[in-house]
């Protein structure tokens, strides 16, 4: 299948065509938002890897992140606010054969849903989770999400956050991941790949999305251009690969600058038998 | 008496504004639509030293609830707003609220529930909640939004009740739509509404107290009926409360409001904000010689029934219209409007109709069909069919 693809089109039909829902356009997303990168690389990712749509299912909860299954031609379970996790893991279970695949949002992910996060992590669950970061409640309006960096701002914190931030990717390791990587979207080579390993990765697989939220978050932030948002995470992220280096052979200097930014790529990749082969092998071992 | 100052505002301005006069100490609350505005602006209102309160930006509604649950029990006077999935959210918080029997606030935004989604004006989310031991009022515009959110705070902490109130205010119709509004000066306020002074129990580590703990099989039942006990006598506290604040700031309100009753044949029974279009439709039907009238569901929990047999019991039938459905029966209002009849000899037909879920509108000819089904049982002396749907889209019905 691959072989047939030559810039946005494979077998001489564009990317969207063959995968979106052509009676749910337009879209809801505003101008300059990341979603329609993101879904653009999980599309390009599923292509690539060769999915079987009727064997593929998509779940979200709640949050402009959420919507983006909705204009995907396939199965999907748009469920509530931060419990994603909860009905994948259900799915999952029920029948092992689907490819899952979850969209959600900071929010979704780690606020109102972070007890079902950290669990479907720790388990070991082999679904790949696309998280969507953009720093803030977007579609509500631009509250203050767990997320949001201290001193930002939002509707409910008019004169800045104070409260300390939860990095996503980090608390993705820690509960338990087989797989995760953060990207931002301004490069569309590396998410891709990244989504890729995902869906490959027999576990738990988290891919965070750095996706500008213009209207909610730029907005009132001061991000007055599209650009500014993009220039903001090229000035304030690291390659993981960098950061290494510069840790080992950088200047104090180098290191203090190194030490605010946010590293992207590939973080963590480790090989464990995800919940549902232990659960299948259990089984075997009791009947026989 | 300070002059009322007449604004221009939202519906959750309204609620905004009036939980704001009351000065509550503690504001958990997590956004959703349509009741985001109400966080944003009590945000605002902290940050700039309108307002001395503690705002907590909670990660869900749950955590809202337990935030309020746990500030309440200090003796802070405590406020927060929600809608639909929040209040299922919350639901199992609810109940620890009014068993501890903490008089919470909280503005709801009368919201659809899910699945499948909908952000549009229907009153599952709070008629779900209906057993939660919270007292329950709804508004049919911005000024009662206002005014009840004060009212409920003094219903609320007075002595003999002693439990969480929710105000409902009807999701975009609204929530998101800009009326004309009276609002009363705060020093009325201040001396309509004292400083909350619990004289129950708090946390206070000089007294100490428990909240909530076990309660096996000989103490349980008690807690319960305790609890029912302080519902039932804010019936009388409700009264009150209600006439006091007419006397004040010109605006009475009762537990159910009439128009057109006296000498109706054929009462419309409506709650939140389609009363207005129901009004509508009674002049309207008035003027073409239809003996019909309004009655006005303002407090549902608790459910005045009394002052229902005496408003709709003359009368020869009843439209009870409203924007729930417990799958299985009906409307909530129907059911509780039957078993207040049901020892009655002399009772009115009752009809059923559940119209508007999921902000759907409903019209005046909707109201002046509901009107022509029910006289046309009373004509028949029996009801066919006790729950119609009404306005259905024939072109998504089978
Ligand atoms: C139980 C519940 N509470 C609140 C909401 C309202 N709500 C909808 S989306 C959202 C926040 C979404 O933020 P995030 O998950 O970061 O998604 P984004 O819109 O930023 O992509 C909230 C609070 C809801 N739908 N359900
Ligand atoms: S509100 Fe933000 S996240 Fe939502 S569509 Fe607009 S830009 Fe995107
Ligand atoms: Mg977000």
């Amino acid at each position: 299948m691959a072989e047939q693809m030559e810039g946005d089109v494979i077998g001489g039909k564009k990317i969207q065509e063959k995968y979106l829902r052509d009676e749910m356009m337009p879209h809801i997303f505003c101008n300059g938002c990341g979603l329609g990168n993101v879904l653009d690389y999980v599309l390009w990712a599923v292509e690539k890897e060769g999915f079987d749509m009727d064997k593929t299912v998509f779940l979200s909860g709640i949050g402009c992140s959420s919507r983006i299954p909705g204009y995907i031609d396939a199965d999907a379970l748009h469920t509530t606010h931060g419990r994603a996790l909860g009905f994948a893991t259900g799915v999952k279970m029920a029948n092992p054969e689907l490819n899952v695949i979850v969209f959600t949002g900071d929010g979704d992910c780690i606020g109102i849903g972070g007890n079902h996060f950290i669990h479907a992590a720790r388990r070991n669950l082999n679904i790949t989770v696309i998280a969507v970061n953009n720093y803030i409640y977007g579609m509500t309006g631009g509250q203050v999400a767990p997320t949001t960096p201290e001193g930002h701002f939002g509707t409910t914190a008019p004169y800045g956050n104070i409260e300390s931030p939860f990095d996503m990717s980090k608390m993705a390791i820690a509960a338990g991941a087989t797989y995760v990587a953060r990207w931002p979207v301004y490069r569309p080579n590396q998410p891709i790949n990244s989504i890729r390993e995902g869906l490959r990765n027999n576990g738990f697989s988290f891919i965070e999305m750095m996706s500008p939220c213009t209207t909610a978050y730029g907005r009132r932030n001061k991000f007055r251009e599209i650009k500014d948002l993009w220039d903001f995470y090229i000035d304030n992220t690291i390659l993981k690969e960098e950061y290494e280096m510069t840790m080992k052979f950088g200047s104090e200097e180098e290191k203090e600058a190194a030490k605010d930014k946010i590293i992207i790529g590939e973080l963590h990749k480790i090989s464990k038998k995800p919940l549902e082969d232990r659960y299948r092998d259990l089984v075997k071992e009791l009947m026989e | 008496m300070g002059e009322q100052k007449s604004l221009t505002i939202k519906g959750n301005m309204a609620t905004a504004l009036g939980a704001k006069l009351c000065r509550p100490n503690v504001v958990p609350a997590y956004p959703i639509t349509p009741s985001t505005l109400f966080p944003e602006k009590m945000s605002e209102f902290i940050a700039d030293g309108e307002l001395d309160a503690s705002m907590i930006n909670v990660e869900s509604e749950h955590s809202a609830m337990s935030a309020c649950i746990g500030a309440s029990a200090t003796g802070a006077r405590v406020v927060t707003a929600s809608a639909s999935q929040g209040v299922a959210l919350m639901h199992e918080m609810l109940f620890i609220a009014s068993g501890m029997r903490l008089p919470i606030v909280m503005a709801v935004g009368n919201r659809a529930l899910s699945a499948p989604i909908n952000i549009w004006c229907d009153h599952q989310d709070t008629i779900a909640s209906r057993d939660s031991g919270w007292l329950q009022f709804y508004a049919e515009n911005n000024q009662e939004g206002l005014d009840l959110m004060i009212n409920a705070f003094r219903i609320a902490e007075d002595d003999r009740v002693l439990l969480p109130v929710m105000v409902g205010i009807d999701a975009f119709v609204l929530t998101h739509t800009i009326e004309g509004v009276d609002v009363p000066a705060q020093e009325d306020v201040d001396n309509f509404l004292p400083t909350y002074d619990p004289k129950q129990g708090t946390l206070n580590p000089k007294e100490p107290a428990t909240f909530g703990s076990f309660a096996p099989p000989e103490f349980y039942q008690e807690f319960k009926q305790a609890q029912t006990q302080a519902i039932e006598d804010s019936r009388s506290v409700i009264d009150e409360v209600f006439d006091d604040y007419a006397e004040r700031f010109g605006r009475q309100y009762n537990k159910v409001s009439t128009f057109e009753c006296d000498d109706a044949d054929i009462i419309l029974l409506t709650m939140g904000s389609m009363s207005g279009t129901a009004r509508e439709a009674v002049r309207k039907m008035r003027k073409d010689g239809k003996k019909v009238g309004l009655a006005k569901l303002t407090v549902f929990r608790p459910f005045p029934m009394p002052e229902l047999k005496d408003i709709l019991g003359d009368a020869k039938g009843v439209a009870v219209i409203e924007r729930n459905i417990s799958p299985g029966f009906g409307g909530a209002v129907f059911a509780e409007l039957g078993a207040t009849f049901v020892n009655e000899k002399d009772r009115p037909i009752m009809k059923n109709f559940i119209t508007g879920l999921g902000g759907r509108d409903i019209f005046i000819e909707n109201f002046e069909e509901m009107y022509q089904k029910t006289k046309d049982a009373v004509e028949a002396s029996k009801v066919e069919e006790p729950v119609e749907w009404i306005n259905m889209n024939e072109e998504v019905t089978r």
